[in-house]
C-alpha cells in the first residue's frame, strides 16, 4: 500500500467514525435534513425542468414549418400575396415559401389545432417532405382537402369540423403526413392546407402572414440587405425564429420571477442545514476537543463538518433530483397555462433530465450544504483542546455582540432600500432580488433578539392553556436560544415569502378587479368562437357589429381589432377601438397625459396613439413622444397622446382610433365589441335578443360579470404555481422545525428526565414540546407577517413593476392571510406532535444515568 | 407502617442478549424519620436501588412498598402520582433547571401536580434551607453549595415522606458538603421526612442513623444497631 493511499485510507476511516456514525445515529435528525435540503433541490430543479418544457423551445406553434430557412418576412395585418409573386420572380438564387397560420377550434372540447396554409404544388422548402409529393396532385387543391400530422388520429377520408374565427367549417382529410417531424421540429397536431384554403378558412383572403427565405449557401453577399432593399417599408425582414428570439426574451422576466421564487425553499433549507451542522458542533465538542488533543489540526475539523455538510448536501441533492421531476410534471402544467395565457401558444414539450440538470441539483444542494456549514465548521475549527476535559455540555452561543449584528442587519435594510432605486437589467430586476435577499438577511441577523423578545411575549399566553408545560417550554426555548433563533428565520423567511407572494397576487387581483370595474363599462362583450392565444386573436366580420347595432336594447357598439405587431425587438399589439364610443364610455384612467377628453379629441384627429403602462415601462415611451410604425407605404408616425392603465396583457398595447388607422390597415374584421345597452335594457333579454341576430355566426356573447368572472378564474391560475412553490418552501421550513424539535429534546433529555422525576407526567412533557412548537411557529409567523410585509412592497413597487411594467396599489388580502398564518401555525404544532411523543417515551432513569 | 419496604426485591438489565442483574434479592425496611446511609462502590447498584424506591423503575423480581404502595403493576400515571406526592430527590449534579431561577425551580413540583399556593411554599422551602434572599436569582448566579440546597429545597417543597438522595455530595468541597449534610439531617429531624443517601464515601455516614452497604447488588451489611 502507498503512503498516499493509506493516508487516504485513514481519513476515509476518521471521517467514518467522527461524522459518519454519529449522522447514522441520528437517524431521524439526519432524515428530516436531508429531505429539506431535498426539498429545496426538488423545487428548483422542478422549476427548471417545467420552465423548460412549459416553453417548449419558446417557438410558437405557428413557426412549426420554419424549416432551415434563413429570414422571414412579415407585416402587421398581413402581406399582401402579391409581394410573394414578386420576390419569387426575383432573378437572385433565393427560395421562398409562403404561408398562411391560424388556429382552429375543435367544437365541444375546445382543443386548439394549428391550421397552415402552404403552396401544396411548389413550396421549395415542402419538397419530397411528409409524402405529399407522391399525392395526386389535382386532389390537393380540391375546395376543402388538408393533409393532417399523425398525431391529430384522422385517416384518409375523414371529415374534421372546426371553428374558424366567427364559422364552423368541415374539411376533408386527404392523407396523413408520412412523417411526425419537419427539419427535427416536431408536429404535434397540425392541419396542412393550401394556401387559397386556409386563406378561406382563415379569412385571409389575399392576404399571407409570413414568407420565408432560404439564401445560397456560402459566399458573403448581405442578402438581408439586398432583401430590404426590394420590400415596401411596411414589410418587414428579420432572421428566421425572431418570435421565438422575442418570445424568450419576453418570457425571461417572468422565468426569473418563477425560478428566484423556487430558490427560496432552498434558503430555507439552507438555515436548517446550518442547524444541523451547528448541532453536531455543539454536541460534539468534547469529541472534537479529544481529537483536537490527540493531534487533529484546526483545518482537518474545519474540513471534517464541511464534509458533513457536503454529505448531507450530496444526499438532498440526489434525492431532490427525482423528487424534482415528480414535482416538474405537475409544475408543468401550472406553467404551461400561464405561458399560454400571457405569452405563446407553444405546445409544452416533455420533461427531460438532462446533464445540466444533474449539474443544477448538485451545485445547489451541495453548494448550499456547503455555505451553511461553513460558520459552524469554523466553530468547530476553534475548539479547543482543553475542551475535552470539561464535562458539562456546553451549549452553542451566538459570541459576538447583539447590538453588533443589530447595526448590521440596520445597515442590509437600509440597503435593500437602496437597491429599490436601481432599475432592472435587461429587464430583470436583479437589484430588486438582491433587496428581498437583503432584506431577508436582516431579519435572520435579528432572529435571536426577536425570538428571545418573543418568547417571553408568549410565555404568559401559552401558560394559560398549556399551563407549567408552557412556562417550561419558552425557557426551554430560550435557553437554546442560538438554535431557536435559527428554526424562527428559516419559518419567518418562508412565511415571510407565503405572505408577500399573497400580498403582491392579492393587490393585483383587487387592482385588476377595480381596473375592470372602472373599464369594463359595456353590458355585452362579444367575440369570435375561435380561441385567441397570445399571437393569434381570431375575428369576425364587420356585418356582425352592423346587425348588433341594429338591436333596439342597443346604444352604442364599440368596435375592436387588435393587431399583432413588433416594436423594440418584443411583442405587441396594435389596438383599433372606436374612440368615439370607447373614450365617452370605458372608464380608462391615464396615468400621463393630458385631461382625458383632450387625448380622445387628439386621437381621433390624427396620427395618434395611446400606449399601456406595460408598453410604456417597456419601451421606455411616455406622453409626448413620436413612435414609428411600419404600416402604410412608409414608416407611420404617431404622436403617444397618454400612457393608459392596462392590466389585459403583459406584452402591451397601442390603441388608435379605428377609423383613422384603417387607412393603413383596411382589413375591417373585428376581434371583439362591446355592447351597450339603452338605459333601462335587460342585460339577459338583450343578450337574447342579440343571439338570435347572430344566429349561424359562431360567436360568444358574455355579460360583463361573466368576463370578470372568467378573467378572475385566468388570473387565479396564473398564479396558483406562485403559491405551490410558497407551499413547498413553508413544508421545508416544517420539516425543519421538526428536526428542531427532536434536536432539542435529544439535547434538553436531561432536563426533561428531571422533570419526569420531579413529578411530570408523560401529558405534561408532550404538551410542554407541543407548547415549543405552538410558539416557535407563533413567533415565526408573527415575525414573518413583518417581514413578509416588506418584501410584499419591494414585490410589488420594484420586482413586479421592473417585470412586467405594472402599477399594483397595495391591498391586504386578510382572508387569505388568516388562513394561510393558520395553516402555517397548525402545521408547527403537526410538526411537534412526533417530538412530543418522543420527548414522553424518554425514560428518565436512564437519561439522567447518562448525564 | 414502615416508609419504605423491599421485598426480595431483584433487578436486572438487558444488555446485548444477556440479562446483567444490578440488584439480588434486597429486603428491607425504612421507618418515618430515619436517616439512611446507602454506600458501596461505584456499580454497586445504589443507584438502582433509589430509583426503585423513588417509583422511577419497577423491579425485575420482589415488592417494592413506598408507604403503602406497591409499585408492581403500576402504570407511568400511577408512578407519576407516587412520584409526586412521596418521594423527593436530589442529585449530584444538582439537575436545575438553568432557565428557572431559583423559585421556579423550587416550585415546579408543585406547578406540575398542580397544587395551589405553589409560589408561597416554594419561598419558606428556600426559607428552610436558608436561601429566602436568593430567590430570584437563576442557577449560574448560585454556588455549588447554594444550588444543592436550592435542589433540596425543590426536593422537599411537596412535604414527600420520603427523601432520596443520589451523591448529594459528590460534587461539593468537604465544607459545603459538611454544610449540606448539616442541612439534610436539620430537616431530616424536624419535618420527620425519611432520608435515603447513596454516598461512596464513610465520612458522610457519620451523621446517619443507619447504614445499609450494598456490594455486588446485594445487601451485605444493615447497620441496625445505629437505629
Amino acid at each position: 500500500m502507498t503512503r498516499r493511499s493509506a493516508r487516504a485510507k485513514n481519513l476515509a476511516s476518521l471521517l467514518h467514525r467522527l461524522i459518519g456514525q454519529p449522522l447514522f445515529r441520528d437517524r431521524a435528525r439526519t432524515s428530516v435534513t436531508i429531505l429539506a435540503v431535498a426539498l429545496g433541490v426538488a423545487t428548483v430543479v422542478a422549476i427548471d425542468l417545467a420552465g423548460e418544457a412549459s416553453a417548449g423551445s419558446f417557438r410558437s406553434s405557428m413557426e412549426t414549418l420554419q424549416g432551415s430557412a434563413s429570414y422571414e418576412i412579415h407585416q402587421v395585418g398581413g402581406i399582401p400575396e402579391e409581394l410573394y409573386g414578386e420576390l419569387a420572380r426575383l432573378p437572385e438564387p433565393l427560395t421562398f415559401s409562403a404561408r398562411v397560420e391560424g388556429y382552429g377550434t375543435v367544437p365541444g372540447t375546445r382543443e386548439r389545432v394549428p391550421v397552415f396554409g402552404v403552396d401544396l404544388l411548389g413550396d421549395p422548402m415542402l419538397r419530397g417532405w411528409g409524402g405529399i409529393d407522391a399525392a395526386d396532385l389535382s386532389t390537393l387543391t380540391d375546395s376543402r382537402a388538408v393533409w393532417v400530422s399523425p398525431a391529430l388520429e384522422a385517416a384518409p377520408g375523414d371529415r374534421i369540423d372546426l371553428i374558424f374565427n366567427d364559422h364552423a367549417e368541415t374539411v376533408d382529410v386527404q392523407g396523413v403526413l408520412q412523417d411526425t417531424q419537419f427539419q427535427g421540429v416536431s408536429l404535434g397536431r397540425m392541419v396542412l392546407a393550401d394556401i387559397a384554403l386556409a386563406q378561406r378558412l382563415l379569412d385571409r383572403m389575399g392576404r399571407l402572414d409570413r414568407i420565408y427565405v432560404q439564401v445560397p449557401e456560402g459566399g458573403d453577399k448581405d442578402w438581408a440587405e439586398s432583401l430590404r432593399r426590394r420590400l415596401p417599408p411596411s414589410a418587414t425582414l428579420a432572421e428566421a425564429g425572431i418570435q421565438s428570439r422575442q418570445n424568450r426574451k419576453m418570457l425571461s422576466a417572468f422565468r426569473w420571477n418563477v425560478r428566484v421564487l423556487s430558490y427560496i425553499a432552498l434558503l430555507v433549507g439552507a438555515f436548517l442545514v446550518y442547524n444541523a451542522v451547528a448541532v453536531s458542533v455543539v454536541r460534539r465538542r468534547p469529541q472534537i476537543g479529544i481529537v483536537r488533543a490527540l493531534g487533529a489540526s484546526q483545518r482537518m475539523v474545519r474540513w471534517g463538518f464541511l464534509f458533513e455538510g457536503g454529505l448531507l448536501g450530496v444526499c438532498g441533492a440526489a434525492l431532490g433530483l427525482p423528487l424534482g421531476q415528480l414535482f416538474a410534471f405537475a409544475a408543468v402544467e401550472a406553467m404551461g397555462q400561464t405561458v399560454e395565457s400571457l405569452y405563446v401558444s407553444s405546445a409544452p414539450g416533455s420533461v427531460e433530465i438532462r446533464p445540466w440538470t444533474v449539474a443544477l441539483s448538485v451545485i445547489t444542494g451541495v453548494g448550499v450544504a456547503l455555505a451553511s456549514a461553513w460558520r459552524p465548521a469554523h466553530e468547530a475549527a476553534a475548539v479547543r483542546p482543553t475542551e475535552a476535559m470539561a464535562r458539562a455540555r456546553r451549549d452553542y452561543v451566538a459570541r459576538t455582540s447583539s447590538r453588533k449584528w443589530a447595526g448590521v442587519a440596520l445597515g442590509l435594510a437600509a440597503l435593500a432600500v437602496a437597491l429599490c432605486a436601481v432599475p432592472a437589467w435587461e429587464r430583470i430586476p436583479v437589484a430588486g432580488y438582491a433587496a428581498a435577499l437583503a432584506l431577508i438577511a436582516a431579519a435572520a441577523l435579528l432572529a435571536p433578539q426577536a425570538s428571545a423578545t418573543g418568547l417571553r411575549t408568549v410565555e404568559r399566553l401559552f401558560a394559560l392553556p398549556f399551563g407549567v408545560a408552557g412556562t417550561l417550554g419558552a425557557r426551554g426555548l430560550t435557553a437554546s436560544l442560538a438554535r431557536t433563533a435559527v428554526i424562527v428565520a428559516a419559518l419567518c423567511t418562508a412565511t415571510a415569502m407565503m405572505v408577500s407572494v399573497g400580498v403582491m397576487v392579492g393587490s393585483f387581483r383587487e387592482t385588476v378587479s377595480l381596473w375592470m370595474d372602472r373599464q369594463l363599462q359595456a353590458d355585452l362583450y362579444i367575440r369570435p368562437e375561435g380561441l385567441a392565444t397570445p399571437d393569434q386573436s381570431p375575428t369576425m366580420a364587420e356585418g356582425i357589429a352592423l346587425r348588433v347595432e341594429q338591436s333596439p336594447h342597443v346604444a352604442a357598439v364599440d368596435r375592436f381589432r387588435v393587431h399583432p405587431i413588433e416594436y423594440g425587438g418584443l411583442p405587441a399589439r396594435l389596438g383599433l377601438g372606436d374612440v368615439r364610443v370607447h373614450g365617452r364610455r370605458a372608464g380608462i384612467r391615464f396615468l400621463e397625459g393630458p385631461r382625458p377628453e383632450t387625448i380622445w379629441d387628439r386621437l381621433t384627429s390624427g396620427d395618434s396613439v395611446i400606449v399601456s403602462e406595460p408598453f410604456s415601462n417597456k419601451h421606455d415611451v411616455h406622453a409626448g413622444d413620436t413612435i414609428a410604425l411600419p404600416l402604410g407605404p412608409d414608416d407611420v408616425r404617431f404622436r403617444v397622446e397618454g400612457v393608459y392603465y392596462d392590466y389585459s396583457g403583459e406584452q402591451g398595447y397601442l390603441i388608435g382610433d379605428r377609423s383613422n388607422l384603417l387607412r393603413y390597415l383596411p382589413d375591417r374584421r373585428l376581434s371583439s365589441l362591446s355592447v351597450y345597452l339603452r338605459e333601462g335594457a335587460d342585460a339577459e333579454v338583450a343578450r337574447a335578443t342579440i343571439m338570435g341576430a347572430l344566429a349561424g355566426s359562431h360567436v360568444q356573447v358574455a355579460r360583463n360579470r361573466e368576463l370578470r368572472e372568467r378573467a378572475l378564474v385566468v388570473f387565479d391560475r396564473t398564479f396558483a404555481i406562485t403559491y405551490a412553490l410558497e407551499a413547498i418552501a413553508v413544508i421545508v421550513a416544517i420539516l425543519g422545525m421538526a428536526g428542531a424539535l427532536i434536536i432539542l429534546v435529544i439535547d434538553r433529555r436531561a432536563d426533561l428526565g428531571v422533570l419526569r422525576v420531579l413529578g411530570a407526567s408523560q401529558r405534561q412533557v408532550r404538551r410542554l414540546v407541543l407548547a415549543q412548537a405552538g410558539m416557535l411557529g407563533l413567533i415565526s409567523t408573527a415575525t414573518g407577517c413583518l417581514l413578509g410585509g416588506g418584501l410584499s412592497l419591494i414585490l410589488i413597487k420594484v420586482i413586479n413593476k421592473q417585470s412586467f411594467g405594472w402599477t399594483i396599489q397595495f391591498h391586504w388580502p386578510i382572508a387569505f392571510l388568516l388562513a394561510a398564518l393558520a395553516a402555517i401555525w397548525t402545521a408547527s404544532f403537526v410538526a411537534g406532535v412526533y417530538p412530543a411523543r418522543m420527548a414522553a417515551a424518554l425514560d428518565p432513569v436512564g437519561v439522567l444515568h447518562e448525564e | 407502617m414502615p416508609a419504605l419496604r423491599f421485598v426480595n426485591v431483584s433487578k436486572h438489565y438487558a444488555v446485548a442478549d444477556r440479562f446483567v442483574p444490578a440488584l439480588r434479592d434486597i429486603s428491607l425496611e425504612i421507618e418515618y424519620g430515619e436517616f439512611v446511609a446507602l454506600v458501596g462502590r461505584s456499580g454497586c447498584g445504589k443507584s438502582t436501588l433509589l430509583n426503585l424506591a423513588g417509583a422511577m423503575d419497577l423491579p425485575s423480581g420482589g415488592q417494592v412498598h413506598i408507604g403503602d404502595m406497591p409499585t408492581s403493576g403500576m402504570d407511568d400515571r400511577e408512578l407519576t402520582a407516587v412520584r409526586r406526592k412521596q418521594v423527593g430527590f436530589v442529585f449530584q449534579f444538582f439537575q436545575l433547571l438553568p432557565t428557572l431561577s431559583a423559585v421556579e425551580n423550587v416550585e415546579l413540583p408543585l406547578l406540575l401536580a398542580a397544587r395551589p399556593g405553589a409560589r408561597q411554599r416554594a419561598l419558606e422551602a428556600l426559607d428552610l434551607v436558608d436561601l429566602a434572599g436568593l430567590a430570584d436569582r437563576l442557577p449560574h448566579q448560585l454556588s455549588g453549595g447554594q444550588m444543592q440546597r436550592v435542589a433540596i429545597a425543590r426536593a422537599l417543597v411537596h412535604a414527600p415522606k420520603l427523601l432520596l438522595a443520589d451523591e448529594p455530595l459528590g460534587n461539593l468541597d468537604s465544607e459545603t458538603a459538611e454544610g449540606i449534610l448539616e442541612l439534610m439531617q436539620r430537616l431530616n429531624r424536624d419535618l420527620g421526612t425519611s432520608v435515603v443517601m447513596a454516598t461512596h464515601s464513610m465520612n458522610s455516614t457519620a451523621r446517619a442513623s443507619r447504614i445499609l452497604r450494598l456490594s455486588d447488588g446485594r445487601l451485605e451489611h444493615d447497620d441496625a444497631a445505629k437505629r
